[in-house]
């Protein structure tokens, strides 16, 4: 950047695209992975609103978990009205 | 622009679309990035969101990228409410001309950013009336450059800037009172939530953004890293928080304060303060009494929240 330019000159500051976020994924953070048993699972849909990550997904009222991003925190275990998802050990 | 107040009963009512998307990089299990997720789903027409620095801009923005599929701006620690402010009043302006459609704007700062270095701004904003919701992701500290004290910090809690030891045990001042403080400027609409309480907070920023004016939600977002407990407990720790009544959640309308939750049992807060590491040495023999302080204060703010509630508008 030259200092010799005004600040009409200057550039608006850093603008990304909005969501390119999911460019980079978290699911190597994880040491434990949720898995869902859906003969438990009600589709009360507590973990898809509860996930930091917005890795549990939706579709309609059915949900998933995406691994891709998952950091393997447990909230989704831990509120699980029905005990449905189960935290097991990441293998490597 | 004012959006009619539209609640939700159950969770299916929301969109499925997520604005506010995975990638980023906030702490497996953050609080914050559970409140910046209700708030997007809450929100029934794209918002325009200023985001003070903190935790949740920090993890949630690194360039090149960033989690946010609506129109976001990062400013500094201390002017969310002051950018707000002009954004609200540019798209009036533009609005006017039929040159843009409206959208409602939303300042979201951490309680650093609001409690102690952006309430010149904040106060600024409510007190010239701007239509905007402000929230405060409360987790107790300024988290990520190393958990230093805040306004916001409870009596009693450890950080690195208040460490327990053998000169101090923890914080030895109380939280301020950031509801009483923004009350003073008469806006329409001001409340406390919590992320354990998800519903409640939801339908809390859809009436906030039916309001024409300045409002205003203080959300307690539990920070694993900071409060020292395991990521799992963050919606569990938050739910204590409310059933201790160490964080009552109760919203005042026009003045007027209704507490949301009563806990027809409350849990002593002992229950709440021994799930944290942050105050894992007030259970030491020799503080033990502090406990008793705490429990004290907690019962205290309780009835004066009762008071308040029963002799009816406060203004």
């Amino acid at each position: 950047m030259s200092f010799n330019k005004s600040w009409k000159e200057m550039e608006i500051g850093a603008v990304v695209k909005g969501g390119s976020g999911l460019l980079y994924k978290t699911g190597n953070w994880r040491s434990e992975k949720p898995i869902i048993d859906y003969t438990k699972c009600i589709n009360c849909l507590i973990c898809w609103a509860l996930c930091p990550d917005s890795a549990i997904l939706r579709k309609g009222n059915k949900v998933e978990v995406n691994y891709d991003y998952c950091k393997g925190c447990g909230i989704c275990a831990n509120e699980c009205p029905t005990k449905a998802i189960n935290m097991e050990k990441e293998e490597v | 622009m004012t959006l009619e107040y539209k609640p939700i009963t159950k969770l299916s009512d929301l969109p499925e679309e997520n604005l506010f998307t995975s990638g980023h990089r906030l702490c497996a299990g953050c609080g914050p990035a559970i409140v910046a997720r209700l708030t997007l789903l809450a929100t029934q027409e794209k918002p325009i969101v200023v985001n003070a620095t903190g935790c949740l801009e920090v993890g949630s923005t690194l360039y090149p990228y960033s989690s946010w599929k609506v129109p976001w701006v990062h400013v500094t620690f201390e002017n969310a409410a002051a950018v707000a402010s002009g954004i609200v009043e540019a798209l009036n302006k533009l609005a006017s001309e039929g040159k843009t459609k409206e959208a409602p704007v939303i300042a979201i700062g951490g309680d650093g950013g609001t409690f102690d270095i952006g309430i010149q701004a904040i106060s600024g904003a409510l007190e010239r009336g701007h239509k905007f919701l402000y929230i405060c992701y409360d987790n107790e500290a300024y988290q990520n450059t190393g958990i230093q004290r805040s306004g916001a910090t409870p009596f009693g809690a450890a950080t690195t800037t208040s460490p327990a030891g053998r000169v101090i045990p923890g914080k030895q001042e109380r939280k301020k009172d950031l509801i009483g403080i923004v009350l003073g400027h008469h806006i329409p609409y001001a409340a406390t939530a919590t992320i354990a309480y998800y519903r409640d907070y939801i339908n809390k920023v859809r009436k906030a953004l039916s309001y024409n004016g300045p409002t205003f939600i203080h959300v307690l977002a539990p920070c694993t890293l900071g409060w020292r407990y395991d990521p799992s407990k963050t919606v569990e720790i938050s739910r204590l928080a409310v059933e201790t009544k160490f964080f009552p959640i109760y919203e005042v309308e026009n003045g007027s304060l209704k507490i949301n939750f009563r806990v027809p049992k409350p849990k002593p807060v002992e229950e709440y303060l021994k799930t944290q590491g942050r105050f894992a040495h007030l259970f030491k023999p020799e503080n033990r009494h502090l406990i008793e302080e705490i429990q004290k204060n907690v019962d205290e703010n309780w009835a004066r929240l009762e008071r308040i509630e029963k002799a009816g508008p406060i203004f």
